[in-house]
């Protein structure tokens, strides 16, 4: 885990960062409203005997007491995901509408994606796109369980993403939760220290800054954008918006969450960032007991 | 690709072509493709075999993609799009005996009030692990929604085929416990 140590000026407490780095995550899912509302999903717990602890930030959000929740009942009927808590939210600082055309530019296996759906009650049209047509039939595996109707599935490169197969020009939201060097999620999947190396974290870079420019460019005039990754390096986060910010017509706009965070980094080995990165924040594990994020939220200029 | 499909010459609305979304037609009148079902012959295969409300699917419309399959959407879409899915599957058509997907009857199978078979706990169990049971049934033969009950009321499992005395569990492999 030598890698984190390069984020020590970056944490104030940077042993307990290391630390929660290194204890498993807890069990946590996300109701399915689509399906079934929250007390009836809490009924439905209750009498097969499984506790759960609610988060006060997300009524939908839950930690169960089991460590494989997919052979409970209300898991069977789609009423849960599992989907570790910090990543329920972006979707939450996308905050879709009723009716309105979503676009998730990098989908697969489609946590977020069925999270918006729900969201918006099943209605209007997200748009899930991944590259990876492995990955998408488990996203596809997964709106058949939950029961998500309003999922349109497209397999392209969102770099050059075309909306012709659609009745529409632009989207009015779009969530990019892009692939990355996934260091937040070491406290689930040990092989990260070992794969990391920072080639793989510039090369990634370069994928990010395409697909975050044409989400940007697909999203209609004052529409959101919502760039997230589950990764702590700056080259990855408040570097592709910088570049993004520079390129396209946006702005990086504060956003509230109840979870603790530190704000976006405005320098980092000797780069400069435009300062409104520090709109963006940063979920250090040690904070809220979940995995490494980072969010950030645009609004779409002319 | 978009000309076809604004052009009046929308393929996916002449013949039915494997990759591509065709919308089902309102009603027989309305049928360009051979041999596909409309949407008023989908509302009443629910409404008579199930008693599902046609209202149950007013926020949604009908599709196919490759022989026979048909699909629930919400969202906005043009017939012809090519796409990997649009929603969830719902029915399989173009056989002798229609029969309703799993995510149909846990999605729009609430609503059912015909055709469902009540199964005890242990018989829930034993039908999610894609086992066939005996079982008493006084109904028709044929597909059927099973259900048991859940948080104090009655939710649909799977669909199911009831045939001499047994009650075959079709749920799929990937959402079967092991
Ligand atoms: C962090 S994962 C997405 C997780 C997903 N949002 C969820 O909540 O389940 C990143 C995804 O981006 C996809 N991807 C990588 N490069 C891409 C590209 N150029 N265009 C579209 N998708 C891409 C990968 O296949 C991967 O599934």
């Amino acid at each position: 885990m030598e890698f984190l140590d390069r984020y020590e000026s970056l944490v104030d407490d940077h042993e307990a960062f290391v630390a929660a780095c290194s204890e498993p995550l807890p069990t946590v899912v996300r109701v399915n409203t689509i399906r079934a509302s929250v007390e009836r999903t809490l009924l439905a717990l209750d009498d097969a005997g499984i506790g759960y602890e609610r988060r006060g930030w997300n009524d939908r959000v839950l930690e169960l007491d089991v460590e494989k929740p997919g052979r409970t009942w209300p898991y069977y009927h789609g009423w849960l995901h599992g989907q570790e808590e910090v990543s329920s939210l972006p979707a939450a600082v996308l905050d879709p509408g009723e009716r309105e055309r979503v676009w998730d530019a990098c989908a697969a296996p489609g946590g977020k994606a069925t999270q918006l759906s729900a969201l918006m009650e099943d209605t209007g049209t997200v748009v899930a796109n991944d590259q990876n047509l492995g990955r998408l039939s488990a996203l596809r595996h997964n709106a058949e369980r939950l029961g998500v109707t309003n999922l349109a599935v497209t397999c392209a490169d969102a770099r050059n993403y075309s909306l012709s197969p659609f009745p529409f020009e632009a989207f009015d939201r779009t969530l990019v939760d892009a692939p990355c060097s996934c260091e937040g999620t070491i406290r689930k999947n040990r092989d990260v220290a070992e794969e990391w190396s920072l080639g793989h974290v510039e090369s990634v870079a370069g994928i990010q800054k395409g697909v975050l420019r044409r989400a940007v460019q697909a999203t209609r005039e004052g529409g959101t954008v919502v760039y997230s990754t589950c990764t702590f390096a700056p080259e990855e986060n408040e570097a592709v918006l910088d570049h993004v910010l520079s390129a396209e017509s946006c702005a990086v706009v504060p956003f509230e969450t109840e979870l603790a965070h530190d704000p976006g980094v405005r320098e980092w080995r000797g780069a400069e960032y435009d300062p409104s990165v520090e709109h963006a924040r940063r979920f250090y594990p040690h904070r809220n007991d979940t995995g490494g994020f980072f969010c950030a939220k645009l609004e779409v200029g002319p | 690709m978009s000309d076809d499909r604004d052009g009046g010459g929308r393929d996916g609305d002449r013949e039915n072509v494997g990759e591509r979304f065709g919308r089902l037609p309102a009603t027989a009148d309305e049928r360009a493709v051979p041999g596909r079902a409309t949407r008023e012959e989908v509302l009443a295969y629910f409404e008579e075999r199930f008693g599902i409300p046609r209202g149950s699917f007013d926020g949604h419309t009908f599709w196919e993609k490759g022989a026979g399959k048909l699909w629930a959407y919400a969202g906005e879409a043009d017939s012809g799009i090519e796409v990997e899915a649009l929603g969830i599957t719902l029915l399989r058509t173009r056989q002798e005996h229609w029969k309703p997907t799993t995510s149909a009857a846990l999605r729009f199978g609430g609503a059912a009030t015909e055709n469902v078979i009540d199964l005890g706990e242990s018989e829930a169990d034993a039908f999610v692990r894609g086992h066939d049971q005996r079982i008493e049934w006084d109904g028709d033969w044929g597909y059927l929604i099973a259900a048991h009950q859940l948080a104090g009321e009655r939710e649909p499992l799977g669909v199911g085929l009831y045939l001499h005395g047994e009650l075959r569990s079709v749920v799929p492999k990937g959402r079967q416990w092991d």
